[in-house]
């Protein structure tokens, strides 16, 4: 039992990230139509602004300490940073603990600009070309946009560590009435849960409970029609696409204290997130999000050391295999609508 | 002649005068000149254009004609290296087993995961082959670890059997890999005024094999079958509607690029007996894509020229650092030129990549024919009598019988 519920417990956090990049992809295909290989990248961009603001916050300058001295009896020189002479050391010292957090503020206008660069300047012009043409130019676009961060930030990972206050783990077994210390979970993963719901609960309710969420979902169904009604879908559409980038820069915002960033991220994301959208069928939003924990629940139980034995290699596979399966046997995916992308 | 028309006999004849003459057309720097740099006549290098062009060649009789784009090719490569290497190891170092052997085994793989993932067309098919090569490629580092040797990689052994010439060579050291007693490495050098050429054992056996690859290629895309296949890329509705079973068509043509493949991967590793799983990457998937849009996906040389353009600026690119940058642009003000080794740098050397992408990019988007197309439009300009004629072929193009 307390095996089960921690393997649970371990996916969530994993298939939330999934679910988020896939909800994105299915934004972009379902509103666009376009097969979107750079989301990866958004996701991985998204991240690297936690790992810029945290830098920017503790940008520091050379202060001569005249209380202290180092070994050769001169003044010892500390490392101030500025933002303890903006807003005092105390009040400073805790923005940049929680500088992970407050990058979710920085990373939504940077992302939503990426996206709406992105589809204005590029992905708009691939609407009338095969499939296999967007495909092509995301990937190019993906490898470029890694290289760059490469070039900023070096190939190594960076580590970007969670508040203070999250570091820790809690006892979640014994908060539901089960032995103590059975059942130890981080708190930032748990966070992290929540905070992807609260995302993705966010997006649902902005579709369907606003105009323009109802546009776009006109859009969505009958794009032309819309267009006949004098409605601009295709500034609509560009809006999702930012808001589409949003949610996976913020998946990899908050991602950066579970899996340090590095340039490849995005890649190693894409892939699974790919199968995700695939096995939730291809379009549909909540399928994507239902997928996406399912599979990393899924690969969680996989890696438990008893499966690993039953069936050796079992954890690294589990995902592809699901999906091929999937594909097979119920094209559609799991929720997925009659007529999208079917050949 | 050879059974193909004029046309294409001299496409083959100027491939094959490109190949043979390889050592000397890429040397064409003396020596000691400071663009001594930029030859690209050495065996490693001209090997490697080699494979990939074989690599290159074979994904596009599936992408090119068929238009399925598979993301998992090189799991047939990988494939092929590690039963290479098996063979080294258990057989003889002969080559000639070796590089069987891979392709029938990458032929075998392909026939397996071709059969499920042609089911499916579209973006679909581009996900099952990535997640079938993902899928070897992960079960290749972790449980497969006795075939692949995991994270090492598989090498030769001083313990392995070899059942037909024995361990280890006379003096103890591992053996190499040779053709009938021509050691691969083997090379003759020779010094011409201020030029050094060297002729590869190694680069000729792979110039043979490419040779043979490119021709079958040739025939392939001129037979009824290429017709069929490019007929199932224009409309695959329309050809089950007539009552055709396009199945066998398509994996016909999987399992020949997957043998193409191992042929690759075979050839790899004659040329260097080490075969690790990271050949079998997604990423080296999408490389011999690039290489094959790059050079012009569905044209016969383009995937060839795709392949060496990779390659080759993969090494010279790679190579320029500051230093050289700071030498090339010597001879303006100090200020301009920090200016643009600096703007220069992100692409050059390790950001290599980048130069790769963004030209990937530009050629998707502006010229979807690739590096063909663009030869193609330039010698449009300079020949303008022949405008009438290109107008009338491409009026004929453009409307397939519908």
């Amino acid at each position: 039992m307390e095996a089960i519920i921690l393997q649970i417990l371990n996916g969530l956090d994993k298939g939330s990230a999934y679910a988020l990049i896939a909800l994105g992809l299915t934004l972009i295909f379902g509103t666009l139509g376009v097969v979107n290989f750079a989301h990866g990248a958004l996701f991985m961009i998204g991240a690297f602004c936690a790992v810029t603001l945290s830098r920017i916050l503790s940008l520091s300058h050379t202060v001569i300490d005249e209380t202290r001295t180092d070994f050769l009896g001169n003044p010892a020189k500390v490392e101030v940073p500025y933002i303890y002479d903006f807003f005092g050391p105390e009040f400073g010292a805790t923005l940049i603990d929680w500088a992970v957090p407050l990058s979710i503020l920085f990373a939504i206008p940077i992302m939503i600009a990426v996206g709406v660069i992105m589809e204005r300047g590029l992905i708009r012009h691939f609407y009338k070309r095969p499939h296999a043409d967007q495909i092509l130019v995301t990937f190019g676009l993906a490898i470029v946009l890694q290289e760059v961060i490469k070039a900023f930030y070096g190939a190594n990972p960076i580590p970007t560590p969670a508040p203070d206050a999250f570091t820790g783990s809690f006892d979640f077994g014994a908060l539901i009435g089960m032995d103590p210390y059975t059942v130890i979970y981080p708190y930032w993963r748990l966070l992290y849960f929540v905070f992807a719901m609260i995302i993705i609960g966010a997006v649902f309710a902005f579709l369907q409970f606003t105009t323009f969420g109802m546009v776009v979902r006109a859009g969505m169904a009958d794009r032309e029609t819309v267009g006949l009604l004098g409605i601009n879908i295709d500034k609509r559409f560009t809006i999702m696409f930012g808001i589409a980038a949003a949610v996976a820069g913020l998946a990899g915002v908050m991602y950066t204290p579970i899996n340090s960033p590095n340039y490849h991220m995005g890649m190693d994301f894409l892939v699974l997130s790919f199968v995700v959208v695939v096995v939730g069928g291809m379009g549909s939003l909540p399928g994507a999000v239902l997928a996406g924990l399912l599979l990393g629940i899924l690969q969680s139980f996989a890696s438990m050391s008893a499966i690993i034995e039953l069936i050796p290699g079992i954890n690294q596979v589990i995902i592809y295999l699901v999906a091929i399966v999937i594909l097979l046997t119920r094209p559609r995916g799991l929720m997925g609508r009659k007529g999208v992308m079917e050949d | 002649m050879l059974g193909l028309t004029g046309k294409d006999f001299t496409l083959f004849l100027i491939v094959v005068v490109m190949v043979v003459f390889a050592p000397i057309i890429l040397n064409p720097f003396p020596v000691d000149s400071a663009m001594a740099q930029f030859n690209a006549g050495y065996p490693d290098l001209m090997q490697r254009f080699l494979i990939f062009g074989i690599f290159a060649v074979g994904f596009n009789i599936l992408f090119g004609l068929t238009g399925y784009l598979s993301f998992g090719h090189a799991a047939f490569l990988g494939a092929g290296s590690y039963a290479g290497v098996w063979m080294f190891k258990l057989l003889s170092m002969n080559v000639l087993p070796a590089i069987l052997v891979a392709m029938v085994v990458a032929g075998l793989f392909s026939v397996v995961i071709g059969y499920v993932s042609l089911r499916r067309s579209g973006i679909y098919f581009s996900i099952l082959t990535l997640a079938f090569a993902q899928m070897s490629y992960a079960l290749a580092y972790s449980v497969l670890t006795p075939i692949t040797n995991g994270e090492t990689g598989l090498q030769l052994s001083l313990n392995d059997p070899r059942v037909l010439d024995g361990a280890a060579s006379a003096d103890g050291s591992l053996p190499v890999p040779t053709f009938f007693g021509l050691e691969m490495r083997d090379s003759w050098d020779v010094t011409l005024g201020g030029w050094a050429f060297t002729f590869n054992a190694g680069y000729y056996l792979c110039a043979i094999f490419m040779l043979v690859a490119f021709y079958v290629a040739i025939r392939i895309f001129r037979s009824p079958f290429g017709m069929m296949l490019r007929a199932i890329k224009s409309n695959q509705q329309r050809m089950n509607y007539t009552g055709l079973n396009t199945r066998p068509y398509t994996l016909a043509a999987f399992v020949i690029s997957g043998m193409f493949a191992g042929l690759a991967g075979g050839l790899m590793v004659s040329m260097d007996p080490l075969a690790g799983a990271e050949r079998m990457q997604w990423t080296r998937s999408g490389e011999v894509v690039l290489m094959t849009i790059l050079g012009g996906a569905g044209t016969l040389i383009g995937p060839v020229l795709g392949a060496g353009f990779i390659k080759y600026f993969e090494n010279i690119f790679s190579k320029i650092n500051d230093n050289v940058l700071h030498g090339w642009f010597a001879f303006l003000p100090d200020g301009l030129e920090n200016a643009i080794v600096w703007i220069l740098h992100p692409f050059v050397g390790k950001g290599w990549h980048l130069t790769l992408g963004l030209l990937f990019m530009l050629v998707v988007i502006f010229l979807p024919g690739g590096l063909v197309e663009a030869g193609q439009r330039i010698g449009r300009l300079f020949s303008r009598k022949k405008k009438p004629a290109d107008a009338a072929q491409k009026s004929t193009q453009s409307t397939p019988a519908e």
